[in-house]
This record gives C-alpha cells, sequence and structure tokens, in this order.
C-alpha cells in the first residue's frame, strides 16, 4: 500500500484524516487521559480546598471505606445497579417484542413509551417525588378511592426509599431499551421466522432460543449504556430524595460531590471518584475484551 | 455570562477613568424575602456613594453558592466582594494569596474598638491580618416554641428544654407533632450543638471542636448529649418536611410544639404575623444556658490588579460597618448588629433578648469558627443519619462522633 501510493511511510498513510484527528486525540490525552491521572495522583494527597501536593498514603481511601454514608451508597448503587440492569433488559425486552408484532398505531405506541425518555432526571425526580409523596400522590388517591388501609409511601421509609427511585429511572430508562432491542429485533432476518414456522417452534420458544442469541452484539450495547447509566447515578437522587431519609438513598456520584465541593476536602472527593473510576473499568473492560478480542479471533 | 462579565468588567474599567466610581460585583446567596430586602439596603448605600452595585446573588443557599464562588476565584475571575459566613470557610483561599488583606483600612477605621464582641473581628484573623468585614451576628441557641400548640395540648408553655420534654406525650395525645426537624442534614448537626450548648455548657463545645478534645467527646457529658437528642429523635418523629422554613411552618401553623433553629426563623414569623410573646415563644439557649454564638455573615474581597476596583472595595468595607448601614440592613435581615453602639429601638422581644445576651457578654464562638467545612461534613453525615434512623442508638453514635472528632484537623 504504502509503496504504491508513493508514501515511504506507514505514518503519511490518509494524512489528512490523521490530521483531523489530532484536536480529538489531543483532548482525549490532555483532558481525559490527563484529568483522570492527575485525579487519581491527588487522591493520595490530603487536598482540602485547594489541590496540595502533600501525600498522605492511602489514609483517604481508608477514610473513605471506614465512613458509612459511603458503605451505603455503595450498597444503594448495587441494589439500584442489579435492579435496574435486570428491570430494563425484561421490560425493555418484552415491550419491543410486544411492539414487533406488526400491531396497529405502532408509531404511536412507541412515541409513548420513549417520551420519557425526553425528559432529563431532574424532571423525572421531581414528577416522581410528588407522584410518590404520601400526601398527594399515588397513596392519597387510593385511599380517596375507598382503600382506606392502603399505604405505599417509599420515598419517606428508608428500607425501601431506593425501589421509589428505581421505578422513576425505570420508567425515563425503559423506553431507550425497547428502541434498542427493536431495532435488534428488526435486524432478525425474516426468513429465520418463516423457518421456524414451517418447523413448528413456537413463538416464544423462537425468541428465546433463536432470536435472543442472535441479538448478542445488541444485548452488549445496551448493556454498556445501562452500566453506565448506574454509575453515574446522581441527578434523580438529588432531585427526588436527596439523599434521604438520612442517608439511606446515598450514592456514590453525590459523596463525590458534596466531599469536594461542599466539604471543601478534594483529596476525600478524589479518592471517591477513584473508586468510581475502578467500577466503571470492572464494567469496561470485560466488555472491551468480549466485543473487540472475539471480533479479531473470528 | 462570561462575556457578559467581561463586557461588565470592561464597562467598569471605562467608567472609573472617567469618573472615578466603580461598578462592583458583589456575590452572596441572600435570596428569601427578607434576605433580598436587607442586601438592597447594602446597594442602596453602595449607590449613594458614586459607585454601582451589581447584584451577583446565587439562589439555593451557602452549599450551592460557596462552590460557584470558590472556582470563580480560583479560576481567575473574580468578583469585587462577596460573602461568607465568618469562620474557616475562607481559610485556604487567604493562605493561598486570593483575598485581599484589609488589615490598613481596618486600622485607619478603627475597627477593633467599634466591632463588638471582639471574636467576629478575630475570626476575620489569620496570622495578624484582617480579611473580612463581618456584617451582622446571627445565632443558633434558639427553641421557637408554639404557644397555641400547648394550649391545645392542656399544658403550659415550657421555659426550657426538661419542661418541654415532659411536655411532648401531652403534645402527641392532641395530634401535635412535639418537635419540628427538617430533613436537611445540617438541621440536624444544628440541633445537636445546640443541645450541647445548653446541657453540656459552652466550655465542653469549645473544648470538643476547638481542642478536638476526643477523650472529653467519649465523656459523660457528651453521653448526655447524646440521650438529649435520643429524645429529640423520638419528638420529631412525623414531621415529614424538607427545609427548615417548612418545619418552622409547621410550628407557625401549630402543627408543631416547637423548633430548634437559629435566629433567622424569625423573620418566617414576622412574616406570618405573629407576635413574639403572644403568638410563639422564644428560648434563647433553649432556656437552660442563656447563651449565643457568634456566627454570622462576613464580606471578603478577592484580590484585583485594577485600582479602580480596589478603591470601591475599600468604599463598600467601610460602608458595611457603618453605624447607619449597620441598624438599616440588621433590622430587615433579624440579626444583631456587629457594634454595641448603635441603637435598635425598633426590633422586637425576641431580638432585644438577643441583644441583652450580648451586651452582658455571654456569648461564645460558631461551631462553623471552630470546624473546618469537612468536619461539618461528616457531622451532618452522621446526625442526619442518627435523627431518621431509630436503630442507632445514642453509644453507637458517640462512638463515631469520638472518630470524626479524633480525625479532624
Amino acid at each position: 500500500m504504502a509503496s504504491a501510493s508513493g508514501k515511504p511511510f506507514g505514518l503519511f498513510r490518509n494524512l489528512t484524516a490523521k490530521i483531523a484527528a489530532i484536536p480529538m486525540i489531543l483532548t482525549a490525552l490532555f483532558v481525559f487521559v490527563g484529568g483522570t491521572t492527575w485525579t487519581i495522583v491527588y487522591s493520595f494527597t490530603n487536598s482540602k480546598l485547594l489541590p496540595r501536593a502533600q501525600f498522605v498514603g492511602l489514609d483517604q481511601y481508608e477514610r473513605l471505606w471506614s465512613t458509612n454514608r459511603w458503605v451505603v451508597s455503595i450498597e444503594n448503587l448495587v441494589t439500584y445497579g442489579l435492579l435496574s440492569l435486570v428491570f430494563s433488559f425484561v421490560i425493555g425486552f418484552l415491550l419491543a417484542a410486544l411492539i414487533d408484532q406488526k400491531i396497529r398505531f405502532e408509531n404511536t405506541f412507541r412515541t409513548i413509551i420513549l417520551y420519557p425518555f425526553a425528559l432529563s432526571f431532574i424532571v423525572t425526580g421531581l414528577v416522581w417525588q410528588w407522584l410518590l409523596n404520601p400526601d398527594f400522590g399515588v397513596q392519597s388517591v387510593v385511599r380517596a378511592l375507598g382503600w382506606e388501609s392502603f399505604e405505599f409511601n417509599p420515598l419517606y421509609n428508608a428500607d425501601i426509599v431506593i425501589y421509589g427511585v428505581l421505578i422513576a429511572g425505570l420508567w425515563q430508562g425503559t423506553g431507550l431499551i425497547m428502541v434498542l432491542m427493536l431495532a435488534g429485533l428488526r435486524g432478525i432476518d425474516q426468513e429465520i421466522w418463516k423457518a421456524a414456522r414451517v418447523d413448528g417452534i413456537p413463538a416464544w420458544k423462537t425468541y428465546l432460543f433463536i432470536v435472543i442469541p442472535m441479538m448478542r452484539p445488541v444485548f452488549i450495547t445496551t448493556l454498556v449504556i445501562i452500566a453506565s447509566g448506574i454509575v453515574r447515578l446522581y441527578d434523580l437522587i438529588v432531585a427526588q430524595t436527596s439523599g434521604g431519609p438520612g442517608i439511606a438513598s446515598e450514592v456514590p456520584a453525590k459523596y463525590v460531590y458534596d466531599y469536594m465541593f461542599q466539604g471543601q476536602n478534594l483529596g476525600q472527593g478524589f479518592a471517591a471518584s477513584t473508586m468510581m473510576l475502578l467500577a466503571v473499568a470492572i464494567v469496561v473492560v470485560p466488555w472491551a475484551y468480549l466485543e473487540f478480542g472475539s471480533r479479531k479471533r473470528g | 455570562m462570561k462575556s457578559i462579565r467581561t463586557m461588565l468588567a470592561t464597562t467598569a474599567i471605562c467608567a472609573a477613568g472617567a469618573a472615578h466610581a466603580v461598578d462592583l460585583e458583589v456575590t452572596h446567596w441572600w435570596t428569601s424575602g427578607g434576605e433580598a430586602a436587607a442586601v438592597a439596603e447594602f446597594a442602596k448605600a453602595f449607590d449613594a456613594t458614586g459607585n454601582t452595585w451589581v447584584d451577583g446573588a446565587i439562589a439555593g443557599s451557602g452549599g450551592t453558592a460557596r462552590p460557584i464562588m470558590v472556582s470563580r476565584i480560583i479560576g481567575g475571575d473574580p468578583m469585587g466582594a462577596f460573602q461568607f459566613n465568618h469562620g474557616r470557610q475562607a481559610e485556604e483561599l487567604i493562605e493561598a494569596g486570593l483575598l485581599r488583606d484589609l488589615t490598613d483600612i481596618a486600622e485607619a477605621n478603627n475597627w477593633r474598638d467599634v466591632i463588638y464582641p471582639s471574636s467576629l473581628l478575630d475570626s476575620c484573623t489569620v496570622d495578624g491580618r484582617i480579611y473580612c468585614v463581618p456584617v451582622n451576628i446571627h445565632s443558633w441557641q434558639w427553641l421557637w416554641l408554639s404557644n397555641d400548640a400547648f394550649e391545645k395540648a392542656g399544658v403550659d408553655v415550657p421555659s426550657n428544654w426538661d419542661e418541654f420534654v415532659a411536655a411532648a406525650p401531652a403534645l402527641r395525645e392532641a395530634g401535635i407533632t412535639p418537635l419540628a426537624v427538617g430533613g436537611q442534614s445540617w438541621q440536624t448537626s444544628g440541633a445537636f450543638n445546640v443541645l450541647m450548648v445548653a446541657l453540656a455548657g459552652p466550655d465542653v463545645l469549645v473544648k470538643v471542636y476547638g481542642d478536638k478534645d476526643a477523650e472529653l467527646a467519649a465523656g459523660p457529658e457528651i453521653a448526655r448529649v447524646f440521650q438529649a437528642a435520643a429524645d429529640a429523635r423520638e419528638m420529631s418523629q412525623g414531621s415529614n418536611v424538607q427545609d427548615w422554613n417548612q418545619a418552622t411552618n409547621l410550628v407557625i401553623t401549630d402543627q408543631a410544639g416547637g423548633q430548634i433553629m437559629g435566629d433567622w426563623a424569625q423573620g418566617e414569623f414576622q412574616v406570618a404575623g405573629e407576635v413574639a410573646g403572644e403568638d410563639y415563644t422564644c428560648l434563647p439557649g433553649l432556656g437552660v444556658n442563656e447563651l449565643i454564638d457568634t456566627a454570622g455573615d462576613a464580606f471578603y474581597f478577592p484580590v484585583v490588579d485594577d485600582p479602580a476596583i480596589q478603591e470601591g472595595q475599600e468604599v463598600l468595607a467601610n460602608l458595611m460597618v457603618s453605624p447607619e448601614v449597620q441598624v438599616n440592613f440588621n433590622l430587615k435581615k433579624g440579626s444583631l448588629p456587629i457594634r454595641g453602639d448603635v441603637d435598635l429601638a425598633a426590633a422586637n422581644d425576641c431580638m432585644k433578648k438577643g441583644l441583652e445576651i450580648l451586651a452582658a457578654g455571654n456569648t461564645l464562638p460558631a461551631v462553623t469558627q471552630l470546624n473546618t467545612e469537612d468536619t461539618n461534613n461528616q457531622l451532618n453525615d452522621l446526625f442526619v443519619e442518627f435523627f431518621n434512623d431509630t436503630s442507632i442508638t445514642p453509644e453507637a453514635a458517640q462512638e463515631r462522633f469520638v472518630e470524626i472528632i479524633k480525625n479532624a484537623d
């Protein structure tokens, strides 16, 4: 190739494209890689309001993991994460499969289901804060209908508050998952459906054993989108519960913000965000391995 | 925004060159009705000097506003002046040399002599240099009681904390929440610190927070405070509100018996048309230890190169301390003035109580003057959890309290 185009080095191949990519490469290097490295380095210092290169070893991490609020935050993230992952997938796929039945007004239904995704988490959180408010929302409506003892009060009950947040999160997010799944379903060759019908395989079996395995790339993309959404969960909490009651619905991202800016303790915030980066790496690295590693093999 | 600011700055420079008057941007977080009226007094007085006050209010209280102000100063785009609570919040900005040294102005105008109590100026002082202008005194140590609520419950209005605790069951029976506590975390730690002053005394508070005496924090005095906090937690069950003024509103509307809150709550009673002594009762120091702390607001001035803005800063600093402005500002704000030689005849009963305590010298330093924001944040986390989770015993909470004090700086 190089000799054919008359250029001596591979470096000059597609030169224009490479020049065009330089700003993005620089941005990625300085902003992302540079910023991340800087944050990790300073998480080992005792920086308060201003960054200060006074290294204190693992002190910030020790304090982080002995703080009850951080542990509660992690527990919440795990609960919210697992449930949100499972429910997003199940509900999203079911909705997509239902819409895929060549129903009438498909566009209308698709729009209705996707619509909450157009709202920000702040709006979603505020809407669900009112819906779940015992004096104005679902509970009071059901009570007004006659079920006097009906109780549905997740936002003021520390044990179940995270499920109240989960409901809002799912309401907002499943629409997008449905659309992704629907695109995947539409990508399946109609011939396969015909063949399955000729063989007399029931539709649910076709979905479960033929269609779903074929949708693997879509599933992996969806997984990454949901997972990244889980790790950066912040605005929904701020709008809906502000971490309460007590500290029952705190999440790691909020811990980072509170200590970095309100607590004027950068070191502690950096340590917490480094732990979050680690969590993201745990999600992304296996994905990258699966996705890019297998393609090379294939 | 940025371009607007640049434009403002350019206009300011041009204006300064022309008429020696300056547009000074002042940022603060006073946005509620009474607060805005108070800050307008500053603006009016400053405009009268021929300069222009450019209002940079940031809504959403100190927790939201402070990070914005700090990032502007660190980012090299400082405003003319900004409001903080005096104490340790600005410590590092001063150490980094980002704030203007006001010592010369202070000495030229005898601030040392006129500002009372002197602890106000002390908390503006770092290494013998003065960096801020205190403008008012706000104290935390107040218990606000609804007279009607107690009448409904058929008990006398308590005159101290113990009587209040004893009256709680009667209030419960009448369907009234005895103590209103909002969900914001600073309210719970604030209430705890007030209990500490009232039940353990101011010396204990100063030793625990000022000297970080972990041994004392683990001792019986503080254990008693935690027991009282457990009582308060019991009494506060059922107040499902978030903001402090919503909690105050429960007291105003007689749905709650009382609230432990700073004297800024007074503004809410005033707006609702309630009369001190008739509709509500205020007990400084919970009626046990009649003491108030000297927390409050102060203005800091970032270092700027432009001499016109420097001049404007000087004018504003002197103005804020002047007697006339002090009276006008504090009457609107509901806070106490920073000098003893002004006449507040228009003050209401509760404010007068505060003035008397101040005149008698029964003051203590505020928690914000003793603790860093980092420590305060940790305390907020502890107490908001404690007040919302009845499964945490006072003993367990005290252990965590000792741990925070031990590691604080």
